[in-house]
């Protein structure tokens, strides 16, 4: 059954769009990412225009991640104050981010940013967390392993020190309002919440508990994302309202699903298999800019 | 003999100008793009009206059938390989490409119609797109072309010989296919009658495509209301993820 998208004006079959929700939401369930860096890819492979599918996603990972917080704030695990240090640094990227995407729009190299930095940040991520993974997997075969003690690093001789009690911590704002403008930035150029940036930030950098930063990362990542919709919505006018409905009726179920799924795998387990999607979709991004495309010609809206 | 002579001319000359009009209808005339939309085919019939005798010599008729959506402004851009990717180098501004062409004949139209014919009354996928007469040069040919083959390719253009059925020089017809990645506007259908290299008459129909109902809504909303509509489409989501929460909650209680 096809239906025509009112924005997007293309014609797509419903049941595509809610299973590729639902197949992208079980895999967000299962590692607790919004999954719009698997998700926006997607979209552009469908057919769908890259503002609009930027956009349209912003959108549904308000959905997905309302859905998620909510489980979290009852389990009490979400870090207010964290999470709104990180948001005043979330808004003021994700201002920062719709302008230079706007930008590169007119100049016809939007695809390209945004394909470069799916590819660096998928990339980056995805290595550091097989690493990771691997080398816990391998110290918990060994049990006589000990883990070594948390660093005193150059983070913590920075200077406006803040405390944040869920988080049990004591350092400078500055990491955490700094991280925030970057993701920021990344949500509205990629069209991603950026959990995928954010979690491995707030262990490894912020050294905050592995228990909230779920809760507090998505937390704050409904307001970024909420403000890129408004902004991509007045400013660009590529908000797919109907896209968005669909990609997320389906995006809802499958994270249930996904999260159960999540359980009966343990937590390295989960992150490998993570680490190897992330992998694998920044590899088909880099084979699609290394090889030459069938057609080089391309056809966008005109004006400037 | 001068009267014969007179009376010959005059013979020759209502031979010549015996007057062939066309009169044409559609299946629809309105197109409603709803949310199920998926396509539209259309039936386009006429017939060729005549007045006085046609010479018993006279060549064969052809129909050429030229459905042209909304001219839109576009830039077409060029990717080269930079620095070991590949990145869009350069592009063209193009004033007036329609968003859907198609070409419907009788006959293979280089054999009916000259070239020069068939630019200057855009029948042809290679005169579709408009471009200044000072701007072609080999450069923008390149692009042009381009547009054609992309849309070929996404079945907004077509060119489809001998897909007019012409019966008795009389009564003709075609299907056209409207595709379901259909923009809004009107659709310009022309025909053309064609006898010994000339246009020798025509008339055009528009096809109006308007998004109805809940489209109509959304898109309109979209563009006026752009701060309600962004509020609109987060309430959405909220009350989405809200449902899901809450509706799994219940099942796992």
């Amino acid at each position: 059954m096809q239906i025509y998208l009112p924005i997007a004006e293309v014609s797509v079959n419903i049941f595509l769009l809610l299973g590729l929700g639902g197949g992208v939401g079980i895999l967000s369930g299962m590692f607790g990412v919004g999954g719009g860096f698997l998700m926006t890819p997607l979209l552009f492979m469908i057919g769908i225009p890259p503002a609009v599918a930027v956009a349209t996603e912003a959108n549904q990972i308000v959905a997905s991640s309302f859905s998620g917080v909510l489980a979290h704030f009852r389990r009490k695990t979400v870090d207010f104050k964290m999470g709104s240090v990180l948001l005043v640094g979330g808004l003021v990227g994700a201002a920062i981010g719709v302008q230079v995407f706007k930008y590169l729009k007119s100049i016809g190299q939007v695809e390209l940013l945004v394909t470069l930095t799916y590819v660096v940040f998928l990339g980056i991520i995805g290595s550091l967390m097989f690493v990771e993974s691997l080398n816990a997997i391998r110290k918990s075969k060994k049990p006589g392993a000990v883990y070594k003690k948390k660093k005193h690093n150059w983070i913590h001789g920075l200077p406006f020190k803040m405390r944040f009690r869920t988080s049990n911590l004591y350092i400078s704002v500055i990491p955490p309002l700094l991280v925030g403008l970057l993701v920021g930035i990344l949500a509205a150029i990629m069209g991603v919440g950026g959990g995928f940036i954010m979690v491995p930030a707030m262990i490894y950098l912020l050294g905050m508990p592995t228990k909230v930063v779920v809760g507090t990362s998505l937390f704050q990542i409904i307001f970024v994302t909420a403000f890129t919709t408004l902004a991509h919505a007045t400013q660009n006018f590529t908000v797919d309202a109907v896209l968005a409905l669909l990609l997320l009726l389906g995006g809802v179920v499958g994270a249930q699903i996904g999260a159960r799924i999540g359980v009966k795998l343990k937590a390295e387990q989960l992150r490998i298999l993570l680490a190897l999607l992330v992998l694998g979709m920044c590899g088909k991004l880099a084979m699609d800019l290394l090889i030459m495309p069938s057609e080089l010609f391309s056809i966008g809206p005109g004006g400037h | 003999m001068l009267r014969i002579l007179a009376l010959a001319l005059a013979f020759m000359a209502s031979a010549v100008s015996a007057q062939e009009t066309v009169i044409v209808g559609l299946s629809q005339s309105n197109v409603a793009i709803t949310a199920n939309f998926s396509g539209s085919d259309i039936l386009v019939f006429g017939a060729v009206k005549r007045s006085g005798e046609l010479p018993a010599d006279a060549s064969p008729l052809d129909v050429v059938i030229v459905v042209e959506g909304p001219l839109q402004q576009v830039t077409v851009r060029r990717k080269e390989k930079k620095m070991g990717i590949w990145v869009n180098i350069d592009s063209v501004d193009i004033d007036a490409a329609p968003s859907f062409f198609t070409v419907a004949t009788t006959a293979p139209l280089d054999d009916i119609l000259p070239e020069s014919l068939q630019r200057e009354h855009a029948i042809g996928l290679e005169y579709a797109v408009r471009l200044p007469e000072q701007d072609l040069d080999a450069e923008t040919e390149t692009f042009n072309e381009a547009i054609a083959r992309i849309r070929v390719a996404n079945g907004l253009y077509s060119e489809r010989e001998g897909a007019v059925n012409f019966s008795q020089e009389t009564l003709f017809d075609t299907d056209i296919e409207l595709p379901a990645n259909l923009i809004e506007g009107d659709y310009t259908t022309k025909i053309f009658l064609i006898r010994d290299q000339e246009i020798v008459g025509q008339t055009s129909i528009q096809i109006s495509v308007r998004k109805t109902g809940i489209e109509r809504w959304i898109y309109n909303l979209a563009q006026e209301q752009a701060l309600l509509y962004g509020l609109l489409s987060l309430l959405v989501a909220l009350v989405a993820g809200y449902g899901a929460s809450e509706i799994f909650r219940r099942l796992k209680g």
